[in-house]
Parts: C-alpha cells; sequence; structure tokens
C-alpha cells in the first residue's frame, strides 16, 4: 500500500550539505504496524514528512495506494492529508480554539467523511465522552494525544503516521495511548509507521525498522 | 412607445412640450394638439385672406409657423435640402401684454441636408422684447440672427422676394427667393380640414419660389440654386384627439406641378388624407381623402425610431403613380422635440423632388 | 464550499476565545472608519451645496458678459447680442427683505437659459408655464420656506410693499436665494429693462464680435471650472480631510496591533490544518475572506458612527462655513450613496493595509514549524534602524516641502511628513533613552525594569506612534486656537471702533436715518462709509471707505505704515491694504498701485498694511469720500455711530422700530463683537471635537496594545514572580513602566505639537486665509495635555494591570507546566 523507493534528501544549512536520506526503501501493507527508529537526527521526522507530502524529496519515489506522493502540487498533496492519511505529532497539535468534540470531528469534516457512527465510537473507545465540551488547554497531556490520534482516524484514513506521539507522556500513559492507537489501528485496518526512540515502544509493533547513515536497515 | 414625445409638425407640440404641460397623452391627442381651445379663437370656413396683413401673426390664435423647404444643388450637381421654420405659441389667448409678460414663445429649427450629412439647430425665445418676432408690414420674420425678411420690390401677393438666413454650429445658410406666381390657398379657399370633424387650420403656401444663394457645411462655402416651398398655418385646435401624428409631403413635379399631400394617422386606423394639386399657373384641385393612395415602405431604424422614409404615392384621379425615395434616410431632426424631415426625390409616373415630414413615430 | 466554511468556523473559534482581540480589531477598524467617513460626510455635504450655489444660473461655472462698470444694463443689449448671434440669457440680481430676512433675488429668462446651466433648466422646465405666466412662481429652497415658516403656494410680501409671486419649494436651490421670471424680477427690484449679467451658453453659428455689438459696455468673465465657494472653503475641507486622515491611521494603528498578535498566536492552529490537508491557496483564500468579512462588519458600525459624528458636527460646519465665508450649507444631513460604498472600500481597504505583513506572514507559512531562537534583540535592531532610516527620508521630504512648496498641499504636506517623520523615529529615540537608564540602573529589578520595556518597546510602539501623533496634534492645534482667539478679539476691539453699525436699505433709507439721528444727542458722531468692488491688476479687490475720524485712526488694526499715512488717505493720494492683498500681490508700504474705477485708474500709493482675519478677499481701505467721488453710485448706506455710553440699547431699538431694521443691518459693537466671537469659536468646535476624537482613539490604542501584550507577557513576569517578586510588586512595575513609556512620548510629543502649531500658523494658514498670526505658546495649556495623555495612558495601562494584579498563582504557575 506505502511504497518508498530509492529516497533522497539532502538539507542545506550554513554552507554544509547534510544528506539525511540516502535512497530508502520502505513497504507498508494494510494492517500493518512498523515502527521507525533510528539516533536523534538520523532523518526519522523527515521521512516520516516526506511521506505526509508535508516537505519534497530530492529523488526517488513514495507510492501510496499506486499514485506517487512526489508528483503532486501542494493542492493535490494537502488532498491526500485530508483524505487518505493521519498525522500525529508529539506536540499534539490540536486547535486550542476548537472544543474536544470539534477537534475530533474537524478532520473528518473537512474531508466531507464525517461520520456520526465513527464519531462516536471513538468518543468511546478514546474515553473522551465527559469532555466533548472542554478545550485541548483543559486536557491532560494523556488525554490531548489521545484526542489528537482520533482526529487522525476520524476521517478513516489508509495510513496512520505518528511522529514520538508519546514522546511528551510518561510511560504509563504512553503505554495507554500506544495500546489505544494499535487498537484503533486495528479496527479501521489502515497502515500504521511510528516514530520512536523508544526500542521498548517499537518492540510492540509488528515490524521495526531503523534509519541509520540515511539507509533502513 | 412614446409618440408624445416627439413634434408634431406645424403643431408647435414643441412648444407645448417646453412649456411642460403635463405630457399628453394619446388619448389626448398628438402632443396635445387636440386638447380645448377655449379662450382662443375658431377656425372657420370662408375666411377672406388678406395680405400683408395675414403674413404677419395671428396671436388670437393658439399656434402658428412660418414654414420654408428647399430642394438645391450646386454646381457639380450635388443634391442639399434646406429647412427654415418659425413657430409661435401662445401660453394664454387674450390681449397682448407688453415686455416680459407677453403670452408669446417662439421656437425655431433650421436645418441641411446633403446624401451624407444632415445639421440642425433650435432656438428659444419670449415674445414682447424684441427677441423674436414676425411683422407683416414691412414683412420680416426673425429669431436671434436667423431671418426671413422682405427684399427690394417685395411684392404681398406673391411673398417675394425673401432673404432667408440661419446659422448652427455646423452650417449656414443664405437664401434669395423669388417667386412669380399668386400664393395657393389650401383646402377651401385657406381652411384645411384636418380630420372630419372640426379639426382644421387655416392654411396657405407659396410653392413657386426659385432660390439661389449660398450654404457652408463644414467645408467653405457652396453656391446653390434650386427651389422652395413655403407652407403659413395657424390654428386654435388642428388636431383630433385621437390623431396621433402624420405624413406629410410638399412635391415639386418636373413639369412645373406642384403636390402637397397629407396623412393625419388615428388610433382606429382609419386615417386621414388629404393634399392639393397645383398646376403651373397657381389653379388648384383639392384632393379628398378618397382620392389618395399612400403606401408606406417598410419602416428604416433611424435613431431609435421606426420611418417609414420612403413611399409609394398614388391619385388615379391625376394619373400619378409614383415611389419616393429620401435624400438622406438619418434627416432625423434631434431637437428638443424631435421628428424626421428631409429632402427626397421621386419617380414613376412623373418624377421631380420635395420634402417628406414624418412625426408621432 | 463547506470545506471551506468548516475552516472559517475553524478560524473564527480563535476570536470566540478570545473576544478581546476581537473587540480591539473592530473597535480599531470602527473608529478608522467612522472619523473618515464622518469627516467625508462633511466634506460632501459642504461640496454638494457649493455645487447648488453654483447651479444657480450663474455662478462662476458659465462664463457671462457683464457691464465694465459692474452695474446693470439695458435688457436692449440683451436683444441686440441675441440678434447678433450670440446665446445669451439675461439675470437681474438684487436683494429684497421678506419677514425680516433678507434673500438674493434672481431674475431669470428660462427660455433662453443655456442647457449647460448647472441644474437650472430642470429647475425651470418643471412648471414652465406657471413660472412664466402671471403670477408666476418663486422658486425657493425648502430650507427657506422653513425660515419664512410658510407652505408653497404662500405670496409673501416683500419689505418694499410689493407681493412675490406663490412660493414654491426647489430641493436643487440653495438657501437664502428666491429665483422668479425676470420680468418680475424687474418689477420687484424696480429696474424694468435693466439686467445684472448674461448668461453665455456654448458658441454656436456665426457670431459677431463682442465689441461690434455692445462697444466697451460689456466685458466677458469666463466660467471657472471651480467655484468661488469651492476655492475658499478648500483650506476648511483639507483641514478637516487632515484630521479625517490622522483619526483613520491611528486607528489602522490599532487594527494592526490587533491583527498582528491574533495572527501570531493563530499560527501553530494554520500549521495543524495544513497538516490535517487543507491546501494553502484554500487556506488563503479563508484568511481574506474573513478579514474582508470582519472589515465589512466594522464597517457599516463606522459608518454609522460616522453618519452619527458627522450629524453632530454638522450644525457647526455649517455655521464655521456661513459665517466665514457666506457659504449656505443646509442643517442637514443627506449622503450619496457613493459615500456608504466607499465607507465599506475604504474600511475594507484599511484592514488589509492593516493587515498586509500578518497575512503575508501566513501566506508564505511554510508547513513545518523550523524552532527559531528568539532573536528578538537583533531583529528589533534593524527594525528601528529601518524605521529610523525611513524617518529621516520623510523629514528630508519635510524640509523639501517647506523650502519648495508654494500650496496650501504643500503646507498640509510638510505637516504630515513631520508628523510621520516625528512618529517613525520615536521607538528609535526611545530605545536610546531606555538603554540609557539600562545602563545607569544599579539594582537587579531595575536592570530587568529597562532592560524589559526595551523587549516590549516593538509591541507597543505602534500605540506610542499613535499616541504621539494625537498628542502633538492636539498641542498644535490647542496652541493655534488660543493664539486665533487672543488676536482675533484684539484686533476685532481695533476694527470695531464704532459704538453702532447698521446699514440701510438705500440711499433714501439712509438719508432719513442721518436726518432722524441729528435729533438724538446721545449720538456724537454719524460715519458713512462704504464699500465698492474694483479690480487692481485685473484681480477683484474690496474697496472699504473709511470716514476721516478719530474712531478709526486711534484704533485701526495696522501691522505695518508709513508716517502720515492718514494724512495721505484723507487726500485721496493712498491708501491702506489687507494683508491678504500685501502676500497675494507682493506689496508693502511706499509701492504704488492703480485701481480701476469707473472713471478709469486711480492711482494709489500702500501707506500701511492692516489685519483683515477672516476675510476671503482682498481689502483695501481709502477716504470714504475719495471711495464716493471716484465710485458714483456707491449706496452710501453703511453708518457706524458713535453713542454715549449706556444710550446704546435705546437707541439700537429706536431705530429699529423707526426703520424697520433688523439683527442683519443694525448692530451694536457688543452684539457684534459676540456675533464673530461666536462664529470663530463655532468654526473651532469642530476642530476641537475631531482633536479629542483622535485622542480617544490614540488612547483606544494604547490600551488595546497594552492588553495584548498582557497576554503575551506572562513568560516573561512568570519567573520573576517564581524568584519571590510579588504579583503586586509586578503590577506596580508593570504601570510604572507603561507610565514612563508615555510619559517619555508625551515629553516628546510637545515640541512637535509646537512645531505644529508653528506649521499652522506660519505655513498653513498663511496660504489658506492670506494672513498670518503672531505665535504664542501657552504652557499651561501644554502641561494640561501633558496631564490629560498620562491619565489616558494611566486609565488605559490599568485593566491589563489590575488583571495582572488578581491574577491566580496557577495561571503563572502554567507558564512553567505547559509546553509553549
Amino acid at each position: 500500500m506505502l511504497s518508498v523507493r530509492n529516497l533522497t534528501k539532502t538539507y542545506r544549512t550554513a554552507g554544509e550539505e547534510i544528506a539525511v536520506l540516502r535512497g530508502v526503501d520502505l513497504d507498508i501493507a494494510a494492517g500493518e504496524r512498523v515502527a521507525l527508529t533510528g539516533e536523534s537526527g538520523s532523518g526519522k521526522s523527515t521521512l516520516l514528512h516526506l511521506v505526509a507530502g508535508l516537505d519534497a524529496a530530492d529523488g526517488g519515489e513514495i507510492r501510496l495506494d499506486g499514485a506517487a506522493i512526489s508528483a503532486l502540487s501542494d493542492a493535490g498533496r494537502a488532498a491526500l492529508r485530508r483524505d487518505r492519511l493521519g498525522l500525529v505529532f508529539q506536540q499534539f497539535n490540536l486547535i486550542p480554539s476548537l472544543s474536544v468534540e470539534d477537534n475530533l470531528a474537524f478532520q473528518a469534516r473537512i474531508a466531507g467523511k464525517h461520520d456520526a457512527a465513527w464519531h462516536g465510537e471513538l468518543v468511546e473507545r478514546l474515553g473522551l465522552g465527559a469532555l466533548l465540551k472542554r478545550y485541548p488547554e483543559q486536557l491532560s497531556g494523556g488525554q490531548q494525544q489521545r484526542l489528537a490520534i482520533g482526529r487522525a482516524l476520524a476521517a478513516k484514513p489508509m495510513l496512520l503516521l505518528a511522529d514520538e506521539p508519546t514522546g511528551n507522556l510518561d510511560e504509563d500513559t504512553a503505554d495507554g495511548v500506544l495500546a489505544l492507537a494499535c487498537d484503533l489501528v486495528a479496527r479501521t485496518g489502515c497502515g500504521f509507521l511510528m516514530v520512536t526512540h523508544s526500542a521498548r515502544l517499537a518492540g510492540t509493533l509488528d515490524r521495526q525498522v531503523t534509519l541509520h547513515a540515511g539507509r533502513l536497515t | 412607445m412614446s409618440a408624445e414625445r416627439h413634434i408634431s409638425r406645424r403643431a408647435f407640440a414643441g412648444g407645448l412640450a417646453l412649456l411642460g404641460l403635463p405630457r399628453p397623452t394619446r388619448a389626448q391627442g398628438f402632443a396635445g394638439l387636440g386638447a380645448d381651445a377655449d379662450g382662443y379663437a375658431s377656425v372657420t370656413p370662408g375666411k377672406v385672406f388678406s395680405f400683408p396683413a395675414d403674413h404677419g401673426p395671428h396671436p388670437d390664435f393658439r399656434i402658428e409657423w412660418w414654414y420654408v423647404t428647399a430642394n438645391l444643388k450646386d454646381a457639380a450637381g450635388i443634391a442639399y435640402g434646406a429647412q427654415w421654420t418659425l413657430f409661435r405659441q401662445a401660453l394664454a389667448p387674450g390681449a397682448q401684454l407688453e415686455g416680459w409678460a407677453n403670452q408669446q414663445i417662439w421656437m425655431a429649427h433650421a436645418a441641411v441636408t446633403r446624401a451624407d450629412a444632415h445639421r440642425t439647430a433650435e432656438t428659444f425665445a419670449r415674445g414682447g422684447v424684441g427677441q423674436a418676432g414676425v411683422i407683416a408690414e414691412p414683412f420680416q420674420a426673425w429669431i436671434d440672427s436667423w431671418t426671413m425678411r422682405r427684399g427690394s420690390g417685395f411684392d404681398a401677393n406673391t411673398i417675394s422676394p425673401l432673404e432667408l438666413s440661419a446659422s448652427g454650429k455646423d452650417f449656414s445658410y443664405a437664401f434669395h427667393l423669388e417667386a412669380d406666381r399668386p400664393l395657393v390657398l389650401q383646402g377651401e379657399g385657406g381652411y384645411s380640414k384636418k380630420s372630419e370633424r372640426e379639426q382644421a387650420s387655416y392654411y396657405y403656401s407659396q410653392p413657386f419660389f426659385k432660390l439661389r444663394g449660398r450654404l457652408r457645411i463644414d467645408e467653405g462655402p457652396v453656391d446653390v440654386t434650386g427651389q422652395a416651398w413655403m407652407d403659413r398655418e395657424w390654428s386654435s385646435r388642428p388636431l383630433a384627439t385621437d390623431q396621433t401624428g402624420w405624413d406629410w409631403l410638399a412635391l415639386h413635379f418636373a413639369g412645373g406641378e406642384k403636390l402637397m399631400l397629407y396623412r393625419m394617422r388615428q388610433k382606429d386606423g382609419h386615417d386621414y388624407a388629404s393634399g392639393t394639386w397645383i398646376l403651373a399657373d397657381a389653379t388648384t384641385r383639392r384632393l379628398t381623402p378618397s382620392d389618395i393612395r399612400m403606401t408606406p415602405h417598410a419602416p428604416v431604424e433611424v435613431e431609435g425610431h421606426r420611418l417609414p422614409v420612403a413611399w409609394q404615392i398614388a391619385v388615379p384621379s391625376l394619373s400619378v403613380a409614383i415611389e419616393t425615395a429620401p435624400l438622406n434616410p438619418k434627416a432625423w431632426m434631434g431637437t428638443s422635440f424631435a421628428y424626421w424631415e428631409g429632402p427626397i426625390s421621386f419617380a414613376g409616373s412623373h418624377a421631380g423632388v420635395g420634402y417628406l415630414e414624418l412625426t408621432g413615430y | 464550499m463547506s470545506r471551506a466554511v468548516w475552516i472559517l468556523a475553524v478560524l473564527l473559534s480563535h476570536w470566540r476565545r478570545h473576544p478581546m482581540q476581537l473587540a480591539t480589531l473592530l473597535i480599531g477598524l470602527i473608529s478608522a472608519t467612522a472619523l473618515w467617513s464622518g469627516v467625508q460626510a462633511l466634506n460632501q455635504q459642504a461640496r454638494a451645496s457649493y455645487d447648488r450655489a453654483a447651479a444657480i444660473f450663474g455662478g462662476t461655472r458659465t462664463p457671462m458678459l457683464v457691464a465694465q462698470s459692474g452695474a446693470t444694463f439695458p435688457q436692449a443689449l440683451f436683444v441686440k447680442l441675441r440678434r447678433a448671434g450670440w446665446p445669451v440669457s439675461p439675470v437681474l440680481e438684487g436683494r429684497v427683505q421678506v419677514g425680516g430676512h433678507s434673500y438674493r433675488l434672481l431674475g431669470i429668462e428660462p427660455v433662453t437659459l443655456p442647457a449647460e446651466v448647472g441644474d437650472a433648466p430642470t429647475i425651470g422646465r418643471a412648471s414652465l408655464q406657471a413660472f412664466m405666466t402671471p403670477p408666476g412662481r418663486t422658486l425657493v429652497a425648502p430650507e427657506t420656506l422653513g425660515e419664512l415658516q410658510l407652505a408653497e403656494g404662500a405670496a409673501p410680501l416683500a419689505s418694499n410693499g410689493t407681493s412675490l409671486p406663490p412660493l414654491a419649494a426647489q430641493a436643487e436651490l440653495v438657501p437664502d436665494v428666491l429665483v422668479v421670471d425676470i420680468g418680475i424680477a424687474q418689477k420687484l427690484l424696480n429696474k424694468p429693462d435693466q439686467i445684472s449679467r448674461l448668461l453665455v451658453g456654448k458658441s454656436r453659428g456665426l457670431q459677431e464680435t463682442l465689441e461690434s455689438v455692445a462697444g466697451d459696455t460689456l466685458r466677458l468673465v469666463e466660467a471657472d471650472a471651480e467655484t468661488d465657494l469651492d476655492r475658499l472653503t478648500d483650506s476648511f475641507h483639507l483641514n478637516l480631510t487632515a484630521f479625517g486622515l490622522l483619526s483613520f491611521f491611528v486607528g489602522l494603528f490599532i487594527v494592526n496591533s490587533a491583527i498582528g498578535l491574533a495572527y501570531e498566536q493563530r499560527l501553530p492552529m494554520l500549521r495543524t490544518l495544513r497538516a490535517c490537508g487543507v491546501s494553502a491557496r484554500l487556506m488563503n483564500g479563508v484568511l481574506v475572506f474573513e478579514l474582508v468579512s470582519l472589515a465589512l462588519v466594522a464597517g457599516v458600525i463606522g459608518l454609522a458612527c460616522g453618519y452619527f459624528i458627522a450629524a453632530q458636527l454638522l450644525p457647526d460646519v455649517a455655521a464655521s462655513l456661513r459665517g466665514l465665508y457666506g457659504a449656505p450649507i443646509p442643517g442637514e444631513l443627506s449622503l450619496k450613496p457613493e459615500w456608504w460604498i466607499a465607507g465599506l472600500a475604504i474600511s475594507v481597504a484599511g484592514a488589509l493595509i492593516a493587515a498586509a505583513t500578518s497575512l503575508a506572514k501566513a501566506i508564505r507559512l511554510p508547513v513545518l514549524a523550523v524552532a527559531q531562537p528568539q532573536a528578538w534583540r537583533r531583529a528589533q535592531r534593524r527594525w528601528l534602524l529601518l524605521q529610523s532610516g525611513a524617518s529621516l527620508v520623510t523629514f528630508a521630504v519635510a524640509a523639501w516641502l517647506l523650502w519648495a512648496g508654494q500650496s496650501l498641499i504643500a503646507g498640509f504636506g510638510v505637516l504630515a511628513a513631520l508628523l510621520f517623520g516625528a512618529a517613525l523615529i520615536l521607538p528609535a529615540l526611545l530605545e536610546i533613552l531606555l538603554s540609557l537608564g539600562e545602563r545607569a540602573a544599579r539594582s537587579a529589578l531595575a536592570n530587568w525594569f529597562w532592560a524589559d520595556s526595551r523587549q516590549q518597546l516593538s509591541g507597543l510602539s505602534l500605540a506610542l506612534m499613535a499616541l504621539l501623533l494625537a498628542l502633538s496634534v492636539n498641542v498644535g492645534v490647542a496652541t493655534m486656537v488660543e493664539t486665533f482667539s487672543r488676536t482675533f478679539l484684539s484686533w476685532l476691539d481695533g476694527r470695531l471702533a464704532a459704538d453702532v453699525y447698521l446699514s440701510a436699505i438705500d440711499d433714501a433709507q439712509a438719508d432719513a436715518i442721518k436726518t432722524w439721528l441729528r435729533g438724538r444727542r446721545e449720538v456724537t458722531a454719524v460715519l458713512a462709509g462704504g464699500r465698492a468692488e474694483a479690480q487692481v491688476d485685473g484681480g477683484p479687490v474690496e474697496v472699504l471707505g473709511l470716514p476721516d475720524d478719530a474712531t478709526y485712526r486711534d484704533h485701526w488694526p495696522l501691522l505695518q505704515s508709513d508716517s502720515g499715512g492718514w494724512q495721505g488717505l484723507q487726500r485721496g493720494e493712498s491708501c491702506f491694504i489687507s494683508e491678504q492683498l500685501s502676500r497675494r500681490m507682493h506689496l508693502s508700504p511706499g509701492d504704488r498701485i492703480a485701481l480701476s474705477t469707473p472713471g478709469g485708474d486711480w492711482p494709489l500709493q500702500v501707506a500701511g498694511i492692516y489685519a483683515d482675519y477672516g476675510n476671503p478677499k482682498s481689502q483695501l481701505a481709502v477716504n470714504a469720500a475719495a471711495l464716493f467721488q471716484h465710485f458714483p453710485g456707491t449706496p452710501q448706506t453703511r453708518l457706524a455711530l458713535r453713542v454715549e455710553p449706556g444710550k446704546i440699547p435705546a437707541l439700537v431699538t429706536a431705530l429699529s422700530e423707526q426703520f424697520g431694521l433688523d439683527g442683519r443691518n443694525l448692530l451694536d459693537q457688543a452684539a457684534l463683537k459676540a456675533e464673530s466671537t461666536r462664529i470663530f469659536n463655532r468654526t473651532f468646535a469642530v476642530t476641537a471635537a475631531l482633536n479629542a476624537f483622535t485622542l480617544a482613539v490614540a488612547g483606544v490604542a494604547l490600551l488595546t496594545s497594552l492588553l495584548t501584550l498582557a497576554n503575551s507577557r506572562l513568560p516573561q513576569l512568570a519567573p520573576l514572580w517564581a524568584i519571590g517578586i510579588t504579583r503586586r510588586q509586578l503590577a506596580a512595575v508593570e504601570l510604572t513602566k507603561t507610565l514612563s513609556v508615555a510619559l517619555i512620548t508625551a515629553l516628546l510629543a510637545l515640541p512637535l505639537g509646537l512645531l505644529v502649531a508653528w506649521c499652522l500658523i506660519a505655513i498653513v494658514n498663511v496660504k489658506a486665509f492670506g494672513w498670518r498670526l503672531p505665535f504664542h505658546v501657552f504652557p499651561l495649556q501644554l502641561v494640561k495635555l501633558l496631564g490629560v495623555a498620562v491619565a489616558a495612558s494611566l486609565l488605559a495601562s490599568l485593566l491589563p494591570v489590575a488583571r495582572l494584579a488578581r491574577m491566580q498563582p496557577a495561571d503563572l504557575v502554567k507558564v512553567f507546566a505547559d509546553e509553549r
């Protein structure tokens, strides 16, 4: 379903060229849960951003369900994120001025895929039932990240991308949030690619790939 | 849609509309000319005309005009038309007051026409102060710098010779007119009916003018010669309430005869036609409605108006059957109160030139 | 579509959570729109009135023929010219008294009236027959009907006993004018067969030369594109416009700071939106749509406020224009649709300008946040340098305009450049002052105080700039007004030296009054003066005839004079000229001029220059007897009386009863002074009101800036609280900081304000009115304004500071808990 071939990316900073990705190949099948690990600065987040269409690669190819992401325009990539991807970040990235309920439904609404039954199920599974009228700032870190995962899955994406989703959470909370995420991924049958520096968490997923010196091992 | 916005030819509609009277509707007759004539003198049959007195104004009557149209040619054979018209309109009946209190309003139109040009001008004046007026003896009619005055050796019975001049911002002319035949009384001895009812006017003409003079359109002046036709008419109620306008022709036949025809259009379609056949010796034959067939050709759009600028004319009793064609179809008089008036030529059983006027379209 | 709606809903949700920001934004836009459109409404109303005035049959927009002598001429000339091809139309003008009021009577001839004479033909043609035929009609403005308390159709009696034709209202007419048919006017004014002028229509046909028809009796006066009133009142409207513009910019400062903050706070939200799959194009579109919608809402409210402001100020404006220039303005506001559209457009344009940088930033927003170190100090330095550079350029423009500019616009240009240059350089000046303070600081807290003030500068600078502008304009205008009123009062004392002034209807009445006065023992002198219109070097001047009397010799407000000036005047050899005339024609005492009179040129030596404040026309004063000799036929109807003190009211009452004079033509000195002072006060009432509005808007700008800053300042304050400074202390420090920067700004505004006053007095007034006032400084007034400024800043800072003092410790703790 996701197929990355020979992906390269180089950053230029202060006159110095850093080749972050030097030919990455990666495949994720539907329903497969993959952990992406590596040292700080190894390019984990870069790879995730390229897959999400947030950044453009220098070479290689990313195909999602057969369509080449690298060939899309900004609007096309936005549509891809909206309709087929779910994104979760370390900093939750919720919209502070929207209530929990509206945050949860937001992406599904702009994708035109709002489904009241699925929305209700998400609320229940994420344990947000009592918090719907609250605002993100009134939630704990774990609650915020659960909400962020719910928002990412509300439009039933093909692939869930998560960048250190538990980086700001204590261990117990992190385990709980990840378990919930895996549970929901299984429920929707989408693929799951999670960037993490925690070997312990990486171990709980189906497969683990490590980025080292610009290549996946 | 708005016949009431167009002037009636010799009917001072302009004057009335100028005065901002309630805009006449068709029900009141064209341009208010069917309105009540209370307080004004009536037109009755049997009047004895007296000249030069009748060349002067008749302020007891509501409306009056001095009207000259001319068909001209220059040395190169180029055809022209020219028009000089002075209208008088009384605001109120009664003895004439002095100065600004005078009840008369004067309006004048002048125009020259060539196949490729049509120039017009208009002007207005109040009576009583000398800006405009008509004097019978010594004869002169004037408004601003436009004049029609007697020439030397003037004869009141032929109203000849005359000196005629007018100018607008893009044209001017000065003509000398001479006629050697007497005036022609139209209708029954100068009593001209305009409908089957009592609408009528006093109407006489001098159709035998020979003209020479000079006119200018844009470029330098050209010398012209030709023939001219003068109409004098006055009335207090010339139009029936259900008459909407008219078509009028004055024709100079190549053989020296003249023909005047008009058709008063009525709302019910029963048009009232009349005319006079004038022989070269100035003897006349009155034409009744049954003598005349006037058939318009398909109308032409000019300045947003659909106008029958070409006609088929037949007077079987005179063996006349002719087709008329305008010198310039765009002879629209875009004056404050607008109508069509321009020179024409005709061919068929007879040939010649003349003038056509179309009002109420 | 629904996608865009959802995005808009998300964007708008920000305002719901931050209503104060929304309020700030709307207040800024509303005040900008309201003041601007209010001023525009006043200008539009006034200009429409001038157009009405110009449209009435022979304003200056139509070329005309007038007699060389300036008198009426025979109507026969009209007919002669018409018959020579001239498209002329006669007008007779005079004055009539009806119901105690004096009106301009215009007799027109509607049949020949040129079509291009403004709206005249439509006025005439409405009921031409009724207008021309007996009894005719008197066309009047609806306001005049109200003034006369008469209904349409009434036929009032004029003071000479003749009855006017029935009145008919014509909305196109200006007040104070009666229009009748020329024949009726000739009867009413008793001028049979006479006309005042001939309006000349568009030329047509062959036309003889004017000389060949009328000899040298008439001269052609070419049309002016502008009306006299337009020209005269330009300065007044420019003044209003300048204020409107200033308020507009001050309002935009508020909008700019509110939008800047809101957008800054929304940047993470925008990133999230992009990450969730909103395309850049759609998001930018929705952002602009949001801004335009807000601007439209604010625009509508602003227009309503603007209408209200204009309606409140209109009576004062109308009174000023009438008093200063005799320009009749109806007291009721009527606005064209263009005004509403322009108001909304200016609101939207203003919002877009104010939001331009924020919007550009949001539009160019990269999806991936790049964590950047807070390099505010370097950024601020660069910004300060840039702004100071811009300020120096602006000052250079001001200097160049001062040196090269001649027009009134250039005068205002100097002012504008000066003000904006000063506003631009303000942050740099403050930065310098604050860093000096920082260097001098001894304690740690004091050090932090100065350093933190410096950091706050970029957030507050726009509000402070607004404060500086508003304050300095206030100082400038207040100084000018005060100067004006003092100078004017002492000048009035000189100009109005006699005790009673009266103006008879005609010479016969004047003679009767003189005879009657001879029997009144309390009258110690009857001084007959006169006025004539003439030309010097082709320019029109008003010629004032001064009786040879100590009353004038002792009091006349001469600014400059030769010795023996009055003797020369008495001999009819010299004249005094008004300051306006002196400036316009560059004349000074000793120069010689030739005054054109009906009898030929009258050579005069300039013996002195006198102040003639408030007179839009050039004037010169000669001996009254000499005036009557050179201008035969000048009405000798103006009388000034010296009366024994205490007997004035009785004399005035007796005069008005005896001769039917009313307040318009009989005034005692005290009443005249009061009237003049009232007019001048009202002139500046408008200025003062706009001034107050501007200051209030600047106060709001300061308040909103502080409020928005207060939220973002928590991270800076929380560490101090954590190390043991109480909230109360923190609040006190914040208050002190705001007040000190405001005070510094206010102190800088004082010299700038005086410079503004100098510009107004020495440049703008001279160019606008032709006279210059002596420059005075009023320290007490300055102190008062300083107090107002500090009080405004105090008020503006109280709310945010109080919030800080009452802030829950939990909120401060959150700074450390939250990931920001």
